[in-house]
């Protein structure tokens, strides 16, 4: 036996070019959609994830430097500013203090990186307290250092890539023409350590010609008052201090205006898709008006035609919807890229988290909103009456 | 059902239709009773008022005055008319209708044409019915043939399958072979007589082919609004 739900099917595919246009509007406003949740879950876990990777809650600095390798390559090494190494064991003695570890940041311009030079970025770190800060590293080949003053490198994935370098190579530091025996090769972490070359401490400070550093990282103990630590450290001559927590929340205000307008796209875009949902199944029931009358001559009630059309209804966003949201699955990455192209700031890693109730609040939602605009064809056509659709005819 | 075999009764039924100032009337006064089993032809010049009488009968429309009582339930009365809701249910157990239109959805097959009204409503043992009919009227070779594929006369077939899938009291045809060519119009004309005969159903029809009308037992002649026996 057919049932209403057949019935509206067949409906649906009498004009398969308009139904097909219908999906194609849903299908992309869903897309956008569950690509927009699924960037503001993504980019604040990729965010947590950078920071929480980065081993240490706090970094101690001088006053004025710059502390993102970013800025650090933007300003070619120029902006750094230093200070003594013995300010580590300042810090140490402070009882929220769980660890730290001193860091030394260089920039070298490489004039053969790229088409017309590029700045290459050094990590000069100390092989006893840096590694136990980043417990979660993986070597793809190699290990750490073999002592604290070594002539030697271990490169972060992405960097490893883009100069070919295996373990056992030799590689120049641009500008001070010091070689340096590759040790270490790290895996993928999705994080700015990917683009790092990483250099004992004592062997950069002497490639630098310095003895002092530009950071301490500091790893804070669990349930300690981060906020009291901050001030104490702020005591401290001449030093910054910045705290993770606070440049997520400068990141996500800097986002925030870009998350906004990709919003009001997605609304217009649902919009657009619903008045073409409304289109459809208007002119649908328009185009069926006698048919309609026939069925009720056969015994529908003004609730089932009522409820076959908002089955279309329900048939159109639910298909479109799924579709939206496989091919947002699909293309990920693709929207991944898109996304970091406009942002001022991109953590590593997936930015766009798409996963099984996101994508069921987002189905919800377009289904929902369908449904709505499906009320008033559906109530249009409950309230055909036969007599007068039979009499069009004659 | 009554007791002494009545299945249709109108007193003084009345439609009037105002167009501008004027008033016209559409059915005059109608009184006229209908026994189970009676193969009724209703005949008459375009505008007599035999559509718009068929169509209150058949509870597809209101009257605007008299009574109606349908297998003993009283329809309309005393001022009573029926909502959409009320019609529909009225309809669904009472009446199957065909049309000179056949109106059959194009995209179902004839099977599924003919199961239709089982979507919305279905007497027990309904679902039998479709293969039976469709047998008994010549088209369980076409059971899975859309109905672009098959001929005005098969169309009809189907339709009067679809009307009598819920075993209805009454068959209500309004023009029938309107659309049929002379021999097509004597197939539907021996079924519909084969209907009446053999499965006592009660036939209401409006045609105005005299060769069809005289197939009924029993026929009336509409003119302005008022039904005369013939």
């Amino acid at each position: 036996m057919i049932t209403p739900f057949q019935i509206a099917c067949r409906n649906l595919l009498r004009k398969k070019v308009r139904t097909f246009l219908t999906l194609i509007g849903i299908m992309l406003s869903t897309w956008v959609m569950v690509s927009l949740f699924g960037f503001n879950k993504g980019y604040e876990k990729a965010l947590n994830r950078d920071i929480e990777n980065m081993g240490y809650q706090l970094m101690v600095m001088a006053k004025g430097c710059p502390y993102e390798a970013a800025t650090m390559m933007l300003q070619g090494g120029k902006g750094l500013r230093y200070m003594e190494q013995s300010m580590v064991n300042d810090i140490v003695k402070e009882p929220e203090v769980e660890k730290v570890t001193p860091i030394l940041m260089q920039a070298y311009f490489d004039p053969n990186k790229g088409e017309s030079g590029g700045i290459a970025g050094y990590f000069g770190v100390d092989p006893a307290s840096y590694p136990a800060m980043k417990p979660f590293f993986r070597f793809r080949s190699g290990g750490w250092f073999h002592d604290e003053a070594a002539q030697e490198v271990v490169m972060g994935y992405e960097a490893a890539e883009l100069e070919q370098r295996e373990v056992g190579d030799m590689t120049m530091v641009p500008e001070k023409n010091v070689q340096l025996k590759v040790v270490g090769i790290l895996e993928r972490t999705g994080t700015q350590d990917d683009g790092t070359i990483f250099v004992p401490l004592k062997s950069l400070q002497r490639i630098a010609g310095t003895a002092k550093i530009t950071t301490v990282g500091i790893k804070v103990k669990k349930d300690a008052d981060m906020s009291k630590l901050e001030t104490k450290l702020y005591q401290l001559k001449d030093v910054q201090v910045v705290s993770f927590s606070q440049v997520k929340q400068t990141i996500l205000k800097l986002i925030a205006t870009a998350r906004v307008m990709v919003l009001s796209i997605a609304i217009v875009a649902i919009l657009i898709a619903m008045v073409g949902v409304v289109n459809t199944v208007l002119m649908s029931v328009l185009e069926r008006v006698q048919e309609i009358g026939i069925l009720k001559t056969m015994g529908a009630m003004p609730g089932d035609i009522f409820r076959l059309v908002w089955t279309e209804t329900l048939i159109l966003c639910s298909v479109g919807g799924i579709a939206g949201i496989g091919f947002a699955l699909l293309f990920a990455q693709v929207t991944d890229i898109l996304v970091r192209r406009i942002l001022p700031y991109a953590p590593g890693g997936g930015l766009v988290a798409i996963d099984l109730p996101l994508a069921l609040l987002t189905l919800v939602t377009i289904v929902g909103v369908g449904l709505l605009s499906g009320l008033y064809p559906a109530w249009k056509a409950g309230r055909v009456r036969p007599l007068e659709s039979i009499r069009r005819e004659g | 059902m009554t007791e002494s075999g009545m299945v249709l009764a109108a007193r003084e039924l009345t439609k009037v239709y105002t167009r501008g100032s004027e008033a016209i009337r559409a059915v005059d006064g109608v009184s006229l009773t209908i026994r189970r089993g009676e193969f009724v032809a209703f005949m008459g010049p375009s505008g007599s008022g035999k559509t718009t009488l068929v169509n209150i009968l058949g509870c597809l429309d209101n009257p605007t005055g008299g009574e109606l009582d349908l297998a003993g339930r009283s329809i309309f009365g005393g001022g009573k008319s029926l909502g959409e809701r009320d019609l529909t249910r009225v309809r669904r157990e009472l009446f199957g209708y065909i049309f000179q239109n056949f109106y059959l959805i194009h995209t179902l097959t004839v099977r599924e044409n003919v199961a239709l009204p089982l979507a919305f409503y279905r007497k027990p043992g309904a679902e039998e019915e479709v293969e039976r009919l469709l047998k008994l009227l010549g088209m369980e070779h076409r059971m899975d043939h859309l109905p672009g594929q098959i001929s005005g006369g098969e169309m009809q077939r189907v339709a009067i399958a679809r009307a009598l899938v819920n075993r209805p009291e009454i068959l209500l045809a309004d023009e029938p072979t309107g659309n049929l060519d002379t021999r097509r119009s004597e197939e539907i004309g021996e079924i519909l007589q084969e209907l009446n005969r053999n499965a006592g159903l009660t036939i209401i029809m409006v045609s105005h082919n005299p060769d069809l009308a005289r197939l009924g037992g029993r026929r009336i002649e509409m003119r302005d609004g008022q039904a005369y026996e013939s």
